[in-house]
């Protein structure tokens, strides 16, 4: 079980490294609609503490559903994703593979780049720290729930406007208990709540969307 | 091995085909006929349990397919229209890593010989997107010589892009695995002369609703 | 939607054969059967409407606290329960499609889509305009405001996926995969709705703001209520109807009864 797991992860971050490119894009696109907002509402530095955490969860949000779109299109365009339907090995568990080298291609940059564009903001110091962990609990989820959608709209007309609208609505408590962590922590709250909420959403993604994905792809590709 | 009982598909609006049944035995050889759009490749995918079938059931073993999924799917191996060949790997890669998918893990020994064998010996290392269209189809077809062991070969157009050498390999493919009592569905437009003890064909037109 | 029900029971054992080709029998038995059902809920919601309009605006006493503007709840309340409970029932067929593979509980699930989300719009629209002279303002994000935009959100999903998808098999068990999923995630998008918005205190102001209701205001009330469920059910009965003439235009039954009907224009 644990086999096919490994080889799947491999080979999706195998073609990654060799389209690196691609995991720039999505990088800097986060980069850069973080940067508008400050340009976008005046460089007030009280304001653009309170806004930090909104913004850079909302950017990190974008920037997943920017690339999501990608996670099962070159395979299905090549024939591939067909050969991954008629493995012998069950098809959540490619589909979590996939997603796992997925997060670690473009979920795991961010986490790391956050902080970075967190002293933009001029958020306070434990404020950074808990803006990495509640994206490095969250973005996991986001792209478990992002395959759904990215397997739902497989091949279709615009595809990735209409991944946004199923998808978005789906973000909405991820993004409150991720971003209000931070919120939370900058208030003098603590942020555990919001981190042990944002873990179950996480959790239960888990358990729920690999079959979620799985299902569709085999609807998608009837 | 392979039972279709009234089979029945539905692309759109339209009715493909309907009624259509079959029995396949080890060593059986079914090429499956009909003009372009009449659901030859639909058929195939529904052999596989890609499509679900408008009406009817495929048993597999005397089991509905849908019913054992990943063991079915142990026992066939398909290949499509898409060569499913990455352009990003060599032509090693690309064997090594759709074998691992598919769940049947082969040594690089192994699949050196296949590649050998089918005549890229001399293109191992490089990225599949150097490879010219009967190149890549070879690639995908080297499966097939590390799946003799795997009863129902389902194949859709395999002789497409190839030149005549590789055509008279893949054929002798085909009659070593019908011989090793192996079962093999495919369809083509090219006249290929397979020996087999037992030929069989079907024409989809004959299926379809008036 | 009871009606539906037991059409499904009718046709389920004839599912357990090897031949399906009686799924085509089912929308044939149960198109004249909706076609009866229709009047049977179209006159009670049209009658039910009047009188509960009548006794909201004319016999329903003023408001103490909010004087007039709280008549809009007597439209407002019922939308928004029917905007959950079609969600629910949108969620329950698709179930029911993917399980039993059955059509007729997609299109019962597409026929209900629109409806649920033109109530779950008039709900947000009759919080807007009971917001602003409550609140003093169009648009609150009130917890439960919030959930209903996000679930408009869920129904629009919902539809735009269907209406993209050409093969009609696909487009049913796709919107079917996103209706379940949408309808797990309803209950934690609520609850991290409310939880965001009793930290954040803004304009808290609660919505259950009337604790006691006189009883011919609660009589208003669910005679509404009522309403909207007959004029719901008769409304998705008609589009189910339009769903699948559109459908299975090309069976035998749609050309019976398409013949039938020139013959009776002669």
């Amino acid at each position: 079980m644990l086999k096919i797991l490994i080889a799947v992860v491999r080979r999706d971050l195998l073609l990654a490294w060799r389209r690196r490119a691609d995991v720039f894009t999505t990088l800097a696109f986060f980069i850069i609609v973080a940067s508008l907002f400050p340009l976008g509402v005046g460089p007030e530095p009280n304001l653009l503490r309170t806004m930090a955490p909104g913004v850079l969860w909302v950017s990190a949000l974008l920037a997943t559903l920017l690339s999501v779109t990608r996670l099962f299109a070159a395979d299905y365009a090549d024939g591939t994703l067909e050969q991954m339907l008629l493995s012998t090995e069950p098809l959540t568990l490619i589909v979590l593979g996939k997603v796992t080298a997925y997060w670690l291609v473009t979920g795991l940059p961010l986490v790391l780049l956050a902080p970075l564009l967190g002293v933009q903001f001029d958020l306070p110091q434990g404020a950074i720290g808990v803006l990495s962990l509640s994206l490095a609990l969250g973005t996991p989820a986001l792209s478990l729930l992002g395959g759904i959608g990215a397997a739902l709209t497989l091949g279709l007309r615009g595809g990735g406007v209409l991944l946004a609208l199923l998808i978005l609505p789906l973000y909405v408590p991820i993004l409150i208990f991720g971003a209000g962590a931070v919120g939370a922590d900058a208030a003098g709250l603590g942020a555990g709540a919001h981190l042990l909420l944002l873990a179950a959403c996480f959790l239960s993604a888990l358990a729920v969307s690999p079959w979620a994905t799985a299902a569709a792809l085999r609807i998608s590709m009837e | 091995m392979l039972e279709v009982d009234q089979l029945a598909c539905m692309r759109g609006d339209a009715l493909l085909f309907r009624g259509l049944s079959f029995r396949l035995e080890g060593g059986a050889l079914l090429h499956v006929a009909g003009r372009n759009g009449a659901g030859k490749t639909s058929l195939l995918r529904m052999l596989c349990g890609l499509m679900i079938p408008e009406a009817g059931e495929i048993r597999w073993r005397g089991t509905p397919i849908r019913a054992q999924r990943e063991e079915y799917n142990g026992e066939l191996l398909y290949l499509g229209h898409a060569n499913a060949v990455k352009d990003e790997f060599s032509a090693l890669e690309n064997l090594r890593v759709a074998c691992a998918v598919a769940g049947r893990a082969v040594s690089e020994t192994q699949a050196l010989a296949a590649l050998e064998a089918i005549g890229l010996a001399h293109r191992i290392d490089l990225d599949a997107k150097h490879l010219s269209q009967g190149q890549r189809r070879r690639v995908a077809l080297a499966r097939l010589l590390l799946a003799q062991a795997i009863p129902l070969w389902i194949l859709d157009e395999p002789f497409t892009a190839l030149d005549a050498p590789a055509v008279a390999l893949l054929a002798r493919t085909l009659e070593a695995h019908l011989a090793g009592g192996g079962a093999v569905i495919y369809t083509t437009h090219q006249d290929v002369l397979i020996a087999s003890t037992s030929l069989e064909r079907i024409d989809i037109g004959e299926f379809a609703p008036c | 939607m009871t009606s539906s029900g037991k059409a499904l029971s009718e046709k389920l054992p004839e599912f357990s054969g090897g031949i399906n080709w009686f799924k085509y029998a089912s929308p044939q038995t149960f198109y004249p059967l909706a076609g009866r059902l229709i009047p049977l809920f179209g006159w009670p919601a049209l009658v039910l409407t009047v009188v509960g309009l009548y006794i909201s605006f004319f016999v329903a006493p003023t408001d103490a606290t909010q004087g007039e503007s709280y008549r809009i709840i007597f439209i407002h309340v019922p939308a928004a329960w029917m905007s959950m409970v079609i969600y629910l029932a949108m969620a329950f067929w698709c179930a029911v499609g993917l399980i039993f593979n059955t059509r007729l509980s997609f299109m019962m699930s597409q026929a209900l889509a629109p409806t649920g989300a033109i109530w779950t719009f008039v709900a947000l629209w009759t919080g807007a305009l009971w917001g602003k002279p409550t609140w003093g303002a169009w648009w609150v994000w009130d917890a439960r405001l919030t959930s209903e935009l996000i679930l408009l959100f869920l129904y629009l999903g919902y539809m735009a996926l269907v209406a993209a998808i050409d093969d009609p098999r696909r487009a049913d068990r796709a919107g079917a995969v996103v209706a379940l999923v949408g309808a797990i995630n309803v209950p934690i998008i609520y609850f991290s709705v409310t939880w965001w918005n009793t930290l954040h205190q803004g304009a808290s102001v609660s919505v259950t703001s009337a604790p006691k209701m006189a009883s011919i205001m609660l009589t208003g009330m669910l005679i509404m209520a009522l309403a909207a469920w007959a004029y719901s059910v008769s409304v998705v009965l008609v589009r189910v109807r339009a769903i699948m003439l559109e459908r299975e235009r090309n069976s035998d039954w749609v050309a019976d009864r398409v013949a039938q009907l020139v013959e009776s224009h002669r």
